[in-house]
């Protein structure tokens, strides 16, 4: 039996006229999750908000790049959505400033999002006081994957503890025949795997003074130094084919016993999903070297722009409520292969990968930013360009660091 | 007194007429570019914004090592382009302009990459192109295990592969353009050459080809212009990488304008782009203004 609010949720998405018509607030909603895993993730959200009795209309637009410019030219040209997905990031700092979102401060005190939230998240969605968007997920996009039956095949007995370790089984790998390390060379996948190494062999107080404080004395040292030489290590086991190559291919790699590691985020478990492969049982992952590995937080947010219309404002309280709830959260993880935001969730239906990530963190000590949070979009993609020029070419580590510190210093 | 007011009136129905289009120009064109001018002079980011900051994002502009690498990988590309997609449209239009049979086909053959989005095309280039996948894959699996064709995944050679796509897909173009050119030409000229005994080759390169002056400025216009906006090729095949090797300016102004949220720095990337464009064009604008004055007068 087909529901009068569902039929007419259906429905508005052909008529306009309809949803105005309909019972529960309306909400517009802008965001990038358009493949497989993430549409169905998104429903998710939907249909908890619809339970709630709201009144959902889908906008999804693909490529985050895409879809982050449709929202900013509506807001701009005064035809806003309801809310809008954005990444865990400095990304929406400037409509924050502008004054272009409303802030959803009852909702946070009600829900208590100060308690609730890791500090790392809160530093981005609470500005001068305010709460200006909801956190939908945690990603890690560090995560090291292994494929169980090309580590078998080289050798390999026991999954890698240190960076030494790890350069040891790449070269069993490269030994064996295979392809020691997947990776797709795009500017992005080789920043992830700066990044990795950045956390792993700098460790966090290093990584804080480069990314956080943009220290130039730090980007000069020694231990930076070993991070970019670490990094570029890394490059001389990737295969000829790798630059150009998706993400997805490289995951295939792995799938498929062709390949050994791969450094990606945890989206890659969704791929691996896909082909009916099992955590622990076909891959591994590896979430970081040494004792306590720090874990890398990023994630998406709805931010809500501003709007005067008491009706739409209702539905930017009702979504930051639902998008929040813990239920909401756990379902939608568990398709985006994400991790909640919040710790008080019931974790037990989720993946092995999943509650390791849950696990480290329940350590505060262990939150660690991604470089987004501290960076503006700008400077984030001066220090890309650096970083995947040394991935490709050969120059002198002092020159690269060198060129760090004059983009940062921007 | 009847004939001038019929010429005013004349002249007020074609200025009507432009009116429209000269609305768009002075609105569309000069505006938004006067518009960008003033915005790569303030310190913008996402939003426009009113201050002034002089030519701060133009010397960082230039002090920034990837706008650089785009420059001269620009202007390498637009040397090899224009030339590679000149000689060889010419010569697939002296070619079709022989009457060989099938000429239609072979017209259609040679166009079409052209009528196709490089979108499509170029991802069917970049798996060609792939060593693990494509050309080099197949010529080893033929009995060749040293043949080695990896330009794409190469520093230095990539930027060629870009210019072999673009001129397989420009160059039927300009073959079509030639040979209008040079079924234009007058009969009466092959024959009297061939009275002389000059060698077919010979009329090409010394009559033919300077009387197709007109066309080959045109096909270099058209060339150009799809060197300052070569974009879409970059993007689909290499995405500018491996690395920063295939960089362009327009990909580093969209990345700048949209991803990177710094609207004044991609302004001041797309000026210094207006600039060169009129810095090559004002020349053969002038010298053409220049050449047709005497006739005039004459």
């Amino acid at each position: 039996m087909i529901g009068p609010g569902k039929f007419c949720a259906a429905l508005a998405l052909a008529l306009a006229g309809c949803a105005a018509h309909a019972a529960g607030p309306r909400a517009e909603v802008i965001h990038w999750w358009t493949s497989g895993g993430e549409s169905a993730a998104v429903k998710k959200i939907s249909e908890a908000y619809r339970a709630a009795g709201g009144v959902w209309v889908d906008t999804a637009i693909a490529l985050g790049e895409q879809a982050r410019s449709v929202t900013i030219n509506r807001i701009v040209g005064g035809n806003p959505p309801t809310a809008a997905q954005f990444n865990t990031s400095k990304q929406f700092l400037d409509l924050v400033e502008q004054g272009l979102l409303n802030d959803v401060d009852d909702v946070a005190k009600r829900e208590g999002w100060e308690t609730l939230f890791p500090e790392t998240v809160l530093r981005v969605i609470k500005v001068k006081g305010h709460f200006y968007a909801a956190p939908v997920n945690i990603h890690n996009m560090a995560w090291i994957w292994y494929s169980k039956a090309a580590l078998k095949k080289a050798g390999v007995a026991a999954e890698p503890r240190t960076m030494d370790e790890l350069f040891a089984a790449l070269d069993r790998l490269k030994a064996a025949g295979l392809v020691p390390l997947a990776h797709g060379g795009q500017s992005w996948q080789d920043n992830i795997v700066f990044t990795a190494v950045l956390a792993n062999v700098g460790g966090a107080d290093l990584y804080l003074k480069v990314l956080r404080d943009r220290d130039p004395a730090a980007i000069g040292s020694e231990a930076f130094r070993k991070v970019l030489l670490t990094f570029k290590r890394l490059q001389t086991y990737v295969d000829p084919g790798s630059p150009g190559r998706n993400w997805n291919d490289a995951t295939a790699m792995l799938i498929t016993g062709k390949a050994g590691f791969q450094i990606m985020g945890d989206w890659a478990k969704g791929e691996f999903a896909l082909a009916g492969k099992a955590p622990d049982r076909d891959y591994g992952c590896i979430a970081g070297f040494g004792a306590a590995p720090p874990y890398l937080i990023q994630g998406d947010v709805f931010v809500f722009p501003k709007t005067k219309d008491a009706q739409a404002v209702k539905a930017q309280k009702l979504l930051a409520a639902v998008a929040t709830a813990p239920a909401t959260q756990v379902e939608f993880s568990i398709k985006k292969g994400s991790i909640p935001v919040r710790s008080d969730v019931d974790a037990s239906r989720m993946d092995v990968c999943a509650q390791k990530g849950i696990a480290i963190m329940k350590d505060k000590s262990r939150h660690l930013a991604n470089g987004e949070v501290f960076l503006t979009p700008d400077q984030n993609g001066a220090l890309a360009d650096i970083v995947t020029a040394y991935w490709n070419r050969n120059m002198p580590v002092e020159k690269v660091q060198k060129d760090i510190a004059a983009a940062l210093a921007n | 007194m009847g004939t001038k007011l019929n010429a005013i009136r004349r002249h007020a129905v074609s200025w009507t007429a432009m009116l429209p289009m000269a609305a768009i120009v002075i609105v569309a064109y000069l505006g938004t570019a006067l518009w960008t001018l003033r915005i790569s002079l303030s310190s913008s980011r996402t939003f426009p914004k009113d201050d002034f900051v002089g030519l701060a994002q133009y010397a960082r502009l230039f002090a920034n090592d990837r706008w650089m690498l785009s420059l001269e990988n620009l202007a390498l590309y637009g040397v090899l382009f224009i030339a590679a997609a000149l000689v060889i449209g010419f010569l697939l239009a002296v070619f079709i302009d022989q009457k060989v049979a099938g000429e239609g086909v072979l017209r259609t053959v040679f166009l079409y990459p052209y009528a196709m989005s490089f979108v499509a095309t170029g991802l069917a280039w970049q798996w060609m192109l792939n060593p693990e996948a494509g050309i080099q894959q197949a010529v080893r699996r033929m009995g060749y295990p040293e043949f080695r064709f990896d330009w794409i995944v190469d520093q230095d050679m990539v930027m060629y592969t870009i210019v072999i796509a673009t001129v397989w897909q420009s160059s039927g173009l300009v073959m079509a353009l030639m040979l209008a050119g040079l079924r234009g030409i007058d009969e009466e000229i092959w024959k009297a050459a061939r009275i002389d005994g000059i060698p077919k080759w010979r009329v090409y390169a010394s009559i033919v080809l300077p009387m197709l002056g007109p066309s080959v400025a045109t096909v270099f216009m058209l060339l150009a212009t799809a060197v300052v906006k070569l974009f879409d090729s970059v993007v689909a095949m290499t995405q500018g990488g491996p690395g920063t090797a295939s960089e362009v300016p327009t990909k580093f102004i969209m990345d700048h304008l949209f991803g990177r949220a710094n609207i004044a720095l991609a302004s001041a990337g797309s000026i210094v782009m207006l600039l060169t464009v009129l810095a090559l064009v004002a020349p053969i604008l002038y010298a053409r203004s220049r050449a047709r004055r005497p006739r005039e007068a004459a």
